[in-house]
């Protein structure tokens, strides 16, 4: 599979998928998209160096394993889950929301912070289950 | 108190996985982590359990999502007691592993998914909505999978592929009931499925939906002509694993089992006859079938079995006193049986085998530690001070009134085969003159162990008797909860008062 | 249409349980991930088909005026096809380790009696 063509395209490929799975991970609150989509495409994006480039550089360019991202990204929606829990005693996942919004960005609430757990723990999983798939075949 | 108290012992198991995650490669620090987490999780549940104890059934709406709507978590007094045994017997197994579980299987993770396992346990317990219950069971089951392929030998696989079919398959018949029962009711909760079932006209299609439930949960919980799985597998993983599957994973089926059939499946005479044809015939498999095993774990795994027919046949009759038996060796059996797997799991230790054909002179050499797992033996025959007597006096009183004597038979029958077994298993394994055994390279024997790993290897042991006999002595005040239990499965309108309190 | 899908329905779960049967192990995964197939088709089909009304509150007004599309079985299927797929990559190692360990993919040659494990 290392075409010149293949891995030509997928160092362009690389950013502009991880760019567009954050789009998508943005887009998710009120139009189709959100985390798991953005998490799978991001993953994608990386599978798609390792086709082109081997396994090898793709964990170079990575610089840490993909399990890593697992505690993270689950910490981060535990975290966006439990804190109405813990501060304001009101239920689990109760969506916390700023007043104000942001430019650009729009209103901030638990709900993206959640989403961005996701994201992350749906790469990590997704990555560690292909690379370790490729690694021992 | 805080409005919020029924979550954290859900969230707390969550947060130790996560935060186990995070100590991947230092297996001493998961392994303080886990022992102090599991502390602090008995703490969390004794306060659930003391708050719904006192003053009630407690609910919570998920995300502030009104009843019908969102997922609602329940603790009545069914949930809490099972959620504080899941915590009890979640400490005595992990301070068991940290001692048990040879280090090159810690290494993968086995702290953070064996605390992911009782979160799957606790969310199952605590749940209101079927669809959830369904998501609480895979969390389960994934994590069953890891904790019993962890160290991929040989034998382990192949149990494990049993296993894993056999469950993915109860999943999805679980899936395809869930699919039938929406579509008659259109509800997933289950205080609101309560409601609208009894109502639906289509009554062929609510059979079959409650025996897609049944066959489902009947996988999970092994009963009758569904067992199969088990005793192929529950031999296999560090018995630390064994002791927490035998415990509770099979408890949690039953559990399934009580919620549907006590709430939203009511008395039905074709449901309670097939109840109670499959409670008589699981009674009478399991007993024979532990008869003829040699290895002291497969027999233990078809006890697992015959005893889940207790259950049943409590369930099938379904009157207050045979609930209250019901109740009450459900409580007994999660604490024995998980006993029963870590002192097989000692004796393993001690002789290198768990062949009773090899096995032999304990009680020679270790007269104390034999004193000690004669204790659970006898709680678990039910002998009568001790736990296992009180809830059969139940279930039998039960069988007397409705002129049940099938049920009765086998209750007996299943009762006097248990103490058979365990009294050749005592012989066999304690008092026979044993072979000399050749010493096994690599392997840790429980004699060469140091004093703190000796004590981490017998502290749970005698926690959980302590428990059993607590079961037992204190008979009184576990009858008094069992019965209040029974009362609240009878009538479930304080169910369904307390999830949907606009529904009065 | 809901004839159509009942039909595939009771196709997918008649395959997958056929595969499942089988003695290949690599058979009963494919088995197991068409009967899951089947029951998220299952979901769909008894969750109501409403085409062309998604579930979206047109602007101005309060509730639902017309007639719309269930949303909770897509949530439903949604999780289930997510559960799935981590079940399914797992299987897929699972085999692929036992077929490592006991050089076979046949069910049956799966049954060696071990005593002594821990």
């Amino acid at each position: 599979m290392k075409t010149l063509i293949l891995r030509t395209a997928s160092n362009y490929l690389l950013p502009i998928l991880l760019l567009f799975s954050i789009f998508i991970l943005l887009r998710g609150h009120y139009l189709p998209g959100g985390g798991f989509v953005g998490g799978l495409i991001a993953s994608i994006a990386f599978v798609l160096h390792a086709f082109a480039n081997g396994l090898k550089d793709t964990k170079k360019l990575l610089k840490f394993h993909p399990g890593f991202l697992m505690p993270v990204g689950l910490a981060i929606s535990f975290l966006s889950g439990a804190l109405p829990v813990l501060v304001f005693d009101e239920p689990f996942m109760t969506g916390l929301w700023m007043h104000d919004a942001i430019p650009v960005l729009g209103k901030l609430g638990t709900a993206l912070f959640f989403d961005i757990g996701v994201y992350i723990v749906v790469q990590g999983v997704t990555l560690t289950i292909i690379f370790t798939i490729s690694e021992s075949a | 108190m805080t409005q919020q108290l029924l979550l954290y012992p859900l969230l707390f198991q969550l947060f130790l996985s996560i935060l186990l995650m995070f100590f991947w490669t230092k297996i001493e620090t998961q392994k303080v982590i886990s022992i102090v987490g599991s502390c602090i999780a008995v703490f969390l549940s004794a306060l659930l359990f003391y708050e719904v104890w006192n003053f009630g059934t407690q609910t919570v709406q998920a995300a502030n999502w009104e009843a019908p709507y969102g997922i609602t978590f329940v603790a009545d007094t069914l949930s809490a007691t099972l959620v504080l045994l899941t915590s009890i017997a979640g400490l005595a197994v992990s301070l068991y592993s940290s001692a048990s579980v040879i280090p090159a299987r810690l290494r993968f993770g086995y702290f953070s998914i064996y605390h992911f396992l009782l979160l799957g346990l606790t969310g199952a317990f605590l749940t209101g909505d079927i669809f959830n219950l369904y998501v609480w069971f895979e969390i389960i089951i994934i994590s069953s999978f890891v904790l019993i392929t962890l160290g991929g030998e040989k034998a382990q696989i192949e149990g494990a592929v049993k296993y894993f079919t056999l469950n993915i398959l109860a999943s999805i018949i679980f899936l395809t009931a869930i699919a039938v029962l929406y579509g008659l009711a259109g509800s997933l909760n289950m205080a609101d499925l309560a409601v609208l079932v009894p109502q639906l006209e289509n009554r062929r299609l609510v059979e079959v939906a409650a025996i897609l439930f049944l066959v489902g949960f009947g996988i999970k919980s092994a009963v009758f002509p569904l067992y199969f799985w088990l005793p192929a597998s529950y031999h296999t993983p560090p018995s630390a694993v064994a002791a927490i599957f035998g415990g509770l994973l099979t408890k949690v089926g039953v559990y399934a089992l009580i919620r549907i059939f006590s709430l939203i499946f009511l008395k039905d005479v074709f449901l309670d006859e097939i109840l109670m044809v499959i409670a008589v015939l699981t009674l009478f498999s399991g007993a024979i079938g532990s008869l003829v095993q040699r290895n002291v774990r497969k027999a233990f795994s078809y006890l697992i079995i015959c005893h889940i027919g207790f259950m049943i046949g409590g369930l099938a009759m379904f009157t207050k006193v045979a609930l209250t038996g019901m109740v009450f060796y459900l409580i007994h059996d999660i604490m024995v049986k998980t006993n029963l797997f870590m002192i097989s799991g000692l004796i393993y230790r001690i002789k290198g085998t768990n062949n009773m054909k090899y096995l032999g002179d304990l009680y020679d050499k270790f007269p104390k530690l034999s004193f000690l797992m004669f204790i659970p033996f006898l709680s678990l025959i039910g002998v009568p001070p001790f736990s296992g007597f009180w809830p059969k006096i139940s279930l039998i009183l039960a069988t007397l009134e409705q002129k049940n004597y099938i049920l009765l038979g086998a209750i007996i029958f299943g009762s006097l085969l248990t103490l058979i077994i365990i009294a050749r298993l005592w012989s066999e394994v304690f008092w026979k003159k044993g072979e000399e055994l050749p010493v096994r390279k690599h392997f840790l024997y429980y004699q060469k162990m140091t004093n703190l790993k000796k004590v981490q290897f017998i502290a749970p042991i005698i926690m959980l008797t302590g428990v059993s006999l607590y079961i037992g002595f204190g008979a009184e005040h576990i009858q008094q909860l069992s019965s209040r239990i029974a009362s609240e499965l009878f009538d479930n309108t304080s169910y369904i008062e307390a999830v949907m309190p606009q529904n009065k | 249409m809901e004839f159509l899908l009942a039909i595939i329905t009771g196709l997918l779960y008649a395959a997958g349980l056929y595969m499942m049967l089988r003695r290949s192990l690599v058979k009963l995964i494919i088995g197991l991930i068409i009967i899951s197939n089947g029951a998220n088709l299952l979901i769909f089909l008894l969750g109501r088909i409403t085409k062309g009304h998604p579930p979206i509150i047109p602007k101005g007004s309060e509730v639902f005026t017309e007639i719309y599309a269930d949303p909770v079985p897509q949530a439903l299927i949604l999780t289930a096809i997510v559960i799935s797929f981590g079940l399914q990559s797992f299987a897929i190692i699972l085999i692929k380790r036992a077929y490592q360990a006991v050089k076979t993919d046949d069910l049956d040659e799966m049954n060696t009696i071990e005593e002594d494990i821990r």
